[in-house]
């Protein structure tokens, strides 16, 4: 099926099976290899990317369905030499080990921080109605859904305050 | 061969640590790639040309045979260009009676019809692309014969044997020593089969050039895995060049290699063509390995006063039935406390399970949550303070050999634990502290974890712009080598560290046994500073004959490296400026570690002391780990932000244990229930509070000739127990069957 | 994934109709719960209908002081929305206790309400289930079944239903709107969408085939307070053992029954002045259990007094 998405600011015309999922179009059809399948049934968050700037699981999507979208990957977040600040801040912090869970954890990062201003709740709001303070509690609650075998989570907080811009 | 005598004798630049390198919270050196998504993992190297795509099949029973495999369809269905099975997979070495866990044998692939485990590979399909490959691959029929499989655990106790050439180890009269204790404790303990789940899963590329095969796969040890595949695909190992350049976690998962190499090679010679194969997150259950089940029987006798009389733990394990894998609960006792009555021991079940085998800080991580709670019990018992009665019964030598401790700081990361931790605030009438919705207490234990040497090679080369570039056949699985390479490299020839290369990952390098059981930066980095020694000394050579460079003349023994330049006296010069004049190809060195003859004359540990505060929810028997903290002593440490990070992932490591990680075996079908990460509950970000981990300044000069140690394993040892003695202050229930889930708490909660 | 073909609905209209004249065809909006049953061949629709953009994914205020959402609002749209979370903080609360940020905001209102069931004998196909395949069996109901049903189940399937929002739904006496192939738009109970096993556990809802849940529509919020409690084995991203919604006298159970369940003898025995710890007694005295799972009855018992005293101002 001609399908087009827009991959890091760049238009891709593809032609795909239309059981190829987003997660596999990046990496097997794109070669856009960052970003990364580490259960392929949304049960780790290793994939997460940005379409239209919302963070999803892009394993449990087929690609014919984003015809049309923008798909930020890890390759569109920055590059060696010219890192983003949540790239520096996770090197910085040691906020990886095996690095494998990395991309996902980033691109998860900025799409929360992104609902964190958009003042969207979490299951620690415990204010429904007044506006989000991110605390650790928040920042942990919100990173959940990116599973680190290795155990950075520690070093992750670390990294996501130190570019949040937020108090505790 | 050298003594450790020697290395402690013998100066070295990574001890006098000149430019500060050794130690230094650095950066990883793989970093910019991993945080840019441009370290390229094994699946997603590019081959030369298109590869074609496998997907495996997996066996549905636990025991028996096949009867019958129809492929027609899975052949006739779209993009399909090869499906084999036990029937045509082409020849392979055969396999060994038993594997051994460091003896490179074959490996094959689709042996034969019978079934030993559930999740057994069974078939493979090759295609086009992914897509066909797993539509293909369901439409493979296998027809089995069943057999009733021996999977529970539980009902063969009785039924374990020694462990294959060891034997129980009693020190005095344990009987007798138990028997006229006049306070004791005698209990039971469960930990559960538990999975890796490492990141990534197995996966291999793998293409040919001539009948030269190149292989990008995902293990942590580079020889054995070449050597292995060579041997299994019956050609010599110096036609096979195996790289794991990337690696998405390990922990003793990935110590040894699966179907997916094999078949990889295989299906890419006979497509001339290169593969790709990859476990999906199920098959990584079942097919790969895991952590067994352990039941433990701890029996402590002590005085009114506090002193250890005896001391046991008994240990009945499980392995695959053709494995003999033990889970080696029980070793760690014998080094940890004084008790002039001993009895240690494993037994051995084999079982219609998939294979056992390493996961991170195998014993210890098991062992360690019984005796270390059971400890915490008799000081309850006593009315001591669970940390004083482990400095009582702190031993001088090593309580079961009467060897002398390399180092030993237990007492110490104790004593600095607690003064940070704030121990001595605690409640110690348990269910006394609340918070909200949460009772809270505290808890504490000990870790150790044994510490190795393995025999290991390394080559250093220089070239015309003065870089240094290390070379070792060394994998990194998150673990920090390259970054810890770096560091040794830049701190023995004098050199920033922007100027350090490392190669890693490649069979084409320098051996070095890989990464596992935490020997691996001791083994690895002390055969890099061999070779960043002969270096040095080749370089020196150079510049005292070189009548064109300042140093020319020496004296040799003067020699310094700083900063890129090399002097003796007040003469210097660049490196860069005396490599370029005379070796402009640039100039290698290579170096070795092999074990000190007399290694074993003392007993080597690295140690630790954990502190954990919990939140138990007494009306749903929730757990939260509110704040952890570790203080270790595990020699010199070379980084202290990789290994700082190594040690709370171990302890996050131990949170799981505690609280959610475990599997069950479904007796009818010896199949587990959790098959996925959303069955498998591995820690999330929520679960882990405040956590910190502290290394003690401390040098082991009887370790190598750094006098560094491993940290890999250390954090998850005791981790859990003092999750489950903070569980037992906060609500003054204890559950000796782990993980400690809300059933089975709150079952003890209400049973009060 | 089995081979399917795939079209984009240009409507509502266009989609059912579509779907009525498709054989096999099934709907697909978020697509977390479908795509990863199709990778397992759980499901194996030849034909997939995207309904996810269409103009149904909006919230709007409805003359009695309720709420309409669309079928197609994410599951983050509804947690966030303001009105939502002043008004039916229960509602938000169920949701952002289910799955994670990046399910949240893939998945719809509509497409949580159909999510199957994670019995592990359903997800693992080489062991019977009825559900999965009819006639087959059940591999729960002799095996490991921690996670199975205490209400409502029967000998030929004991899962649960796993959504948190729908426990919420359920507790607010929400409305199902959906409109037929027929091109018929109706309204119903959302106690009326799903079913229980009897003896057609693979039959999940009262919906007819090819039929597209439109909207939710909330009443009014009830008087008193709200909350959600989920118990689960980690802090996050995980299925619960149990959980609670309570939306002033209305109470729902979750993960306990092949649907969210309403208690409603539970309700009953509050409204004749029992007190919590008496009216959760009355409901479980009805709960039945298989080898693994009776501590969820000790668990409501304790969780829902806890959680009626939270929604009225108690301590959390």
């Amino acid at each position: 099926m001609k399908t087009t998405i827009t991959v890091n600011g760049e238009a891709r015309a593809l032609d795909l099976d239309p059981r190829t999922t987003l997660l596999d179009a990046l990496r097997e059809t794109l070669r856009l290899t960052g970003t990364k399948k580490g259960c392929d049934h949304g049960q780790c968050g290793a994939c997460t990317v940005l379409v239209n700037g919302t963070r999803i699981n892009s394993c449990l999507s087929l690609a014919v369905m984003h015809d049309g979208d923008a798909v930020t990957t890890i390759e569109g977040v920055g590059q060696v030499g010219a890192l983003a600040p949540i790239q520096q801040a996770f090197l910085t912090e040691d906020a990886f080990q095996c690095g494998y869970c990395t991309p996902g954890q980033i691109c998860s990062a900025l799409g929360m921080l992104a609902e964190v201003a958009a003042n969207q709740p979490s299951q620690e709001t415990t204010d429904l109605t007044g506006p989000i303070r991110l605390t650790d509690d928040e920042l942990r609650e919100r990173m959940s859904g990116n599973i680190c075998r290795c155990s950075a989570y520690p070093q992750i907080v670390a990294a996501i305050r130190a570019v949040s811009g937020l108090p505790a | 061969m050298s003594s450790v005598l020697d290395w402690e004798a013998t100066p070295n630049p990574v001890k006098e640590n000149r430019a500060g390198n050794i130690g230094k919270a650095v950066d990883r050196y793989e970093g910019p790639l991993k945080v840019t998504g441009t370290a390229p993992y094994a699946y997603e190297v590019e081959p030369p040309s298109p590869p074609a795509y496998g997907v495996m099949v997996s066996a549905e029973i636990a025991a028996g045979r096949i009867t019958a495999i129809d492929t027609t369809a899975a052949e006739a269905s779209p993009g399909v260009r090869l499906v084999w099975t036990h029937l045509n997979v082409p020849p392979q070495g055969p396999r060994p009676e038993r594997y051994d866990f460091f003896t490179p044998s074959p490996r094959p692939a689709l042996q034969s019809d019978r079934i030993y485990f559930f999740g057994q590979q069974v078939a493979i399909v090759i295609a086009d692309t992914l897509e066909n490959a797993n539509a293909a691959a369901a439409k493979v029929a296998v027809t089995y014969e069943a057999d009733a499989p021996m999977a529970i655990f539980h009902d063969h106790l009785d039924e374990g044997v020694q462990p294959p050439g060891e034997q129980d180890t009693e020190i005095g009269d344990f009987a007798a020593g138990f028997a006229a204790a006049p306070v004791t404790i005698d209990d039971v303990w469960r930990t559960p089969l538990q999975n890796h789940c490492q990141m990534e899963p197995c996966a291999t590329t793998a293409w040919w050039d001539g009948d030269h095969l190149t292989v990008n796969t995902s293990v942590q040890m580079v020889r054995f895995a070449q050597n292995s595949l060579a041997e299994t695909l019956m050609i010599p190992a110096k036609q096979v060049r195996l790289l794991t350049k990337y690696i998405g976690g390990g922990f003793g998962g990935k110590g040894s290699f699966y179907e997916d190499l094999v078949l990889a090679a295989l299906a890419s010679r006979e497509l001339a063509q290169p593969v790709k194969i990859a476990f999906t997150r199920q098959q990584m259950m079942h097919g790969t390995v895991h952590r067994p089940a352990t039941v433990q029987h701890v029996r402590l006798g002590a005085t009114p006063e506090g002193r250890l009389t005896a001391m046991s733990i008994m240990t009945v394990t499980h392995c695959d039935s053709r494995g003999n894998f033990t889970e080696h609960a029980s070793n760690f006792a014998r080094s940890l406390y004084a008790a002039p009555n001993r009895l240690t021991g494993h037994r051995l079940v084999r079982m219609d399970l998939p294979v056992a085998s390493a996961m991170r800080a195998p014993g210890e991580a098991s062992g360690t949550l019984s005796l270390e709670v059971a400890m915490d019990e008799l000081a309850e018992k006593l009315g001591i303070d669970p940390m004083e009665l482990r400095i009582l019964n702190e031993p001088d030598v090593d309580p079961e050999t009467g060897k002398p401790f390399s180092i030993r700081q237990l007492v110490r990361c104790m004593r600095e634990g607690a003064q940070m931790f704030g121990w001595g605030r605690r409640n110690l009438v348990p269910g006394q502290v609340r918070d909200g919705r949460w009772q809270i207490g505290v808890g504490m234990a000990a870790a150790i974890r044994g510490n190795m040497l393995l025999p290991a090679k390394c080559s250093f080369s220089v070239d015309a712009h003065g870089v240094i570039t290390v070379r070792q056949g060394m994998t990194d699985i998150g673990t920090g080598t390259y970054t810890v390479l770096a560091q040794i490299a830049a701190e023995t020839l004098g050199v920033p560290l922007g100027d350090v290369r490392v190669e890693i990952g490649d069979s084409e390098l320098p051996p070095a046994p890989g990464s596992g059981g935490q020997f691996g930066a001791a083994t690895a980095g002390s055969a890099a500073l061999d070779a960043g020694m002969n270096l040095r000394k080749a370089i020196t050579e150079i510049a005292v004959a070189d009548s064109a460079s300042p140093l020319f003349g020496g004296p040799s023994q003067d020699i310094t490296f700083q900063d890129g330049v090399i002097a003796i006296a007040n003469r210097s010069e660049r490196l860069a400026d005396l490599i370029r004049r005379n070796r402009p190809d640039g100039l290698t060195a290579d170096g070795e570690i092999r074990p000190a003859a007399d290694a074993r004359n003392w007993s080597q540990h690295t140690y630790g002391a954990h502190f954990v505060e919990v939140g138990v929810d007494t009306v749903t028997g929730e757990v939260r780990t509110r704040r952890m903290l570790g203080v270790f002593a595990a020699g010199r440490i070379l980084n202290w932000k990789t290994a700082r990070s190594q040690l709370t992932g171990g302890m996050i490591w131990g949170v799981g244990s505690a609280l959610t990680e475990g599997n069950s075996v479904d007796p009818r079908y010896g199949s587990l229930i959790n098959q996925d990460l959303a069955g498998y509950l591995v820690p999330v970000q929520a679960d882990i509070g405040e956590i910190d981990a502290i290394m003690l300044d401390e040098v082991d000069d009887k370790a190598n000739p750094m006098g560094i140690k491993g940290v890999g394993e250390l954090g998850i040892s005791g981790a859990g127990a003092a999750v489950a003695n903070a569980i037992y202050n906060a609500c003054g229930v204890r559950v000796r069957d782990y993980p400690i889930t809300p059933d089975k708490l709150l079952a003890a909660i209400m049973a009060r | 994934m089995r081979p399917f073909t795939y079209e984009r609905a240009a409507s509502v209209e266009a989609a059912v109709k579509s779907a009525a004249q498709t054989p096999n065809a099934k709907f697909i909006a978020g697509g977390t719960n479908l795509l990863d049953l199709m990778k397992l061949e759980i499901e194996t629709p030849a034909h997939l209908i995207d309904v996810g953009r269409l103009p149904i994914a909006g919230i709007e205020d409805t003359a009695d002081g309720g709420l309409r959402i669309g079928a197609m609002a994410t599951n983050s749209h509804v947690a966030a929305d303001v009105r939502v979370r002043s008004r039916y903080p229960v509602l938000t609360q169920a949701i952002v206790a289910g799955g994670s940020g990046q399910l949240r905001n893939k998945a719809t209102t509509g497409g949580n309400l159909l999510q199957r069931t994670r019995c592990a004998y359903f997800y693992d196909t080489s062991k019977p289930c009825n559900k999965r395949q009819p006639g087959s069996g059940c591999g729960a109901l002799e095996g490991l079944n921690r996670n199975s049903a205490i209400f409502g189940a029967s000998h030929a399937c004991i899962a649960t239903h796993p959504s948190d929002m729908a426990v919420a739904l359920t507790a607010l006496d929400a409305t199902v709107e959906t409109l037929s192939p027929s091109g018929q738009a109706r309204s119903f109970s959302i106690l009326e969408l799903h079913r229980l096993p009897g003896e057609t556990p693979d039959v999940e809802t009262h919906l007819i085939p090819g039929e597209l849940i439109t909207a939710i529509v909330l009443p009014p919020p009830p008087a008193g307070g709200q909350v959600y409690r989920k118990v689960r084995d980690r802090a996050s991203y995980a299925a619960g053992l149990a959980s609670v919604a309570v939306a002033g006298g209305n109470l729902a159970l979750g993960s306990v029954a092949h649907k969210p369940w309403r208690a409603e003898k539970a309700e009953a025995a509050l409204a004749l002045g029992s007190s919590p710890v008496e009216a959760i007694a009355a409901e479980l005295a009805e709960a039945t259990h298989s080898s693994r799972n009776g501590f969820k009855i000790d668990l409501l018992r304790r969780l829902v007094p806890v959680a009626v005293a939270q929604a009225n101002g108690g301590e959390a």
